[in-house]
């Protein structure tokens, strides 16, 4: 993989990426969720960048994962927090990698639980082989390539990296 | 003497929950920040998650219950889970059929978990050693012996408004001696580590082995409450009126009732709580139990979320020897 990437220019990247199609949404009715909790660290950032008006949501998406029943209850899941109504926003869904698109699935199931959204962007850091699910992100801050064995992880929240970790 | 080890799988994890009593601290506390997480479930528009989605739970309820039952059904609702409430008092154990039959039933018809209440101490021991190895037994009151989930509903709405155990004075006041609430409250406050527990009331209705319990005993109100950061009063049953354990409610109350000048020993922001349902003018004053210093309501809706944690938690357990 490249291991020079930069993630902090990645997300300024992304960042003006995202500003040219907000530009046809008013700023009010956008609303910046970051997902637990690599894509918080990275929603943090963006949403800053990007300056929008509305507070940023969390989700912590392990109570819809399609695997409760083969790895169990994790106790240290984080509240999700959506701070104002999803009901006709337009909404950025920002995560750090996307992998299977199971966690995105997860996600957006929570997101309707939550009420009904004008309309779903996906950005995300990196993205990489392996799709499980028909989803695509619409902003992406790399494209990555990785053998099956390795996987890439997001190191925070002070100063973001991206390191690789290889299974034997 | 019932062991406590049927409670956990062979790995440690929780797979029933029957009492409090030998409960390591990190599991009290995973199960207080897994109940953390499940609070906001409420206030989303589907007030559900599909976490339990096609598993089946059962209420046994063989004692009358409102708050509970209702409570332990929305919780497991809340995680997509199929209830079903057996009534008891009108169900095949009218017609003679054993309990052990009934069981063996709802077995057969692949249910998950069984909520029981009943009048016998060790009724949920004895079920949860029982039944099938796929089955998990949540014990939702027993006799005098144990109410573990409302004890951890307890311990979240204290860490709620308190956030440490260490430093707290807790005062638990009524009859100590055929409370299953506050049997299990001291085992979990203890477990957690406070720094004073108490216990208040007439010496007709304290345990005479409470004090190896590790609390201290007081026979008088305000010095049981004095400078105390928590006071849960306890329901006072009437049938103990009955039994010549206690002269009589108007008396009990100019003793042990709660009210607001008596309030005043404890410190200024001590919280009031009360497991329900409370009697007005017996254990608590209205003005108490209605004032700023109540928890009272809290500790119903924090009961919601505890018990969807204690319920994903053990049925949510990875098989058995599964790789982690």
């Amino acid at each position: 993989m490249q291991s020079n990437l930069n993630v902090d220019t990645l997300i300024a990247k992304m960042a003006k990426e995202l500003n040219a199609r907000l530009q046809s949404f008013p700023s009010k009715q956008v609303l910046m969720i970051g997902i637990h909790t690599g894509g918080v660290w990275i929603a943090e950032r963006l949403h800053q960048l990007l300056k929008l008006p509305q507070p940023l949501g969390t989700l912590d998406i392990s109570f819809y994962r399609d695997d409760f029943s083969r790895i169990g209850m994790n106790p240290q899941v984080k509240p999700s927090t959506l701070p104002v109504a999803v009901d006709d926003k337009h909404i950025i869904l920002v995560d750090d990698i996307l992998h299977t698109g199971r966690t995105i699935r997860a996600a957006m199931n929570e997101i309707f639980d939550y009420g009904r959204p004008a309309s779903i962007l996906l950005a995300v850091l990196g993205e990489r082989s392996g799709r499980e699910l028909p989803i695509q992100a619409d902003v992406v801050g790399a494209h990555l390539s990785l053998e099956s064995h390795e996987h890439v992880k997001l190191m925070g929240p002070d100063k973001l990296s991206l390191s690789v970790v290889r299974t034997p | 003497m019932i062991p406590q080890n049927i409670q956990l799988d062979s790995q440690g994890r929780l797979r029933h929950l029957l009492t409090i009593e030998g409960l390591k601290r990190q599991m009290i506390v995973d199960i207080l920040d897994a109940a953390e997480s499940f609070t906001t479930v409420g206030g989303q528009a589907v007030k559900k998650v599909p976490l339990l989605r096609g598993k089946a739970i059962v209420n046994l309820f063989f004692e009358p219950s409102t708050r509970t039952l209702t409570t332990f059904e929305l919780a497991a609702k809340r995680l997509s889970a199929d209830v079903l409430k057996i009534n008891v008092g009108t169900s095949a154990t009218n017609k003679g059929e054993s309990l052990l039959d009934m069981l063996r039933n709802l077995e057969a018809m692949h249910c998950d978990m069984f909520v029981v209440r009943h009048a016998e101490s060790g009724a949920a021991h004895f079920i949860a050693s029982q039944v099938a190895p796929h089955i998990s037994v949540i014990n939702a009151g027993d006799g005098r012996h144990a109410h573990p989930t409302q004890a951890l509903l307890d311990m979240f709405t204290i860490r709620r408004h308190k956030k440490e155990f260490a430093p707290l004075t807790v005062a638990i006041v009524g009859d100590i001696m055929h409370s299953r609430v506050a049997r299990s409250q001291i085992h979990a406050l203890t477990t957690l580590g406070v720094s004073e527990l108490r216990v208040v009331a007439p010496k007709t209705l304290i345990p005479s082995h409470a004090s190896t319990l590790g609390v201290h005993v007081f026979h008088d109100l305000t010095e049981g409450i004095r400078d105390a950061d928590v006071v849960i009063t306890l329901r006072l049953q009437k049938e103990r009126m009955e039994s010549a354990l206690l002269p009589s409610e108007h008396e009990y109350f100019q003793q042990y009732g709660l009210t607001p000048e008596k309030l005043k020993a404890a410190k200024p922001d001590a919280i009031v709580m009360h497991p329900g349902p409370i009697n007005r003018g017996v254990e608590v004053s209205s003005e108490v139990a209605d004032g700023p210093q109540s928890v009272i309501l809290e500790q119903v809706t924090n009961g919601i979320a505890v018990r969807m944690a204690v319920m994903s938690m053990v049925l949510g357990r990875a098989p058995e020897g599964a790789a982690q």
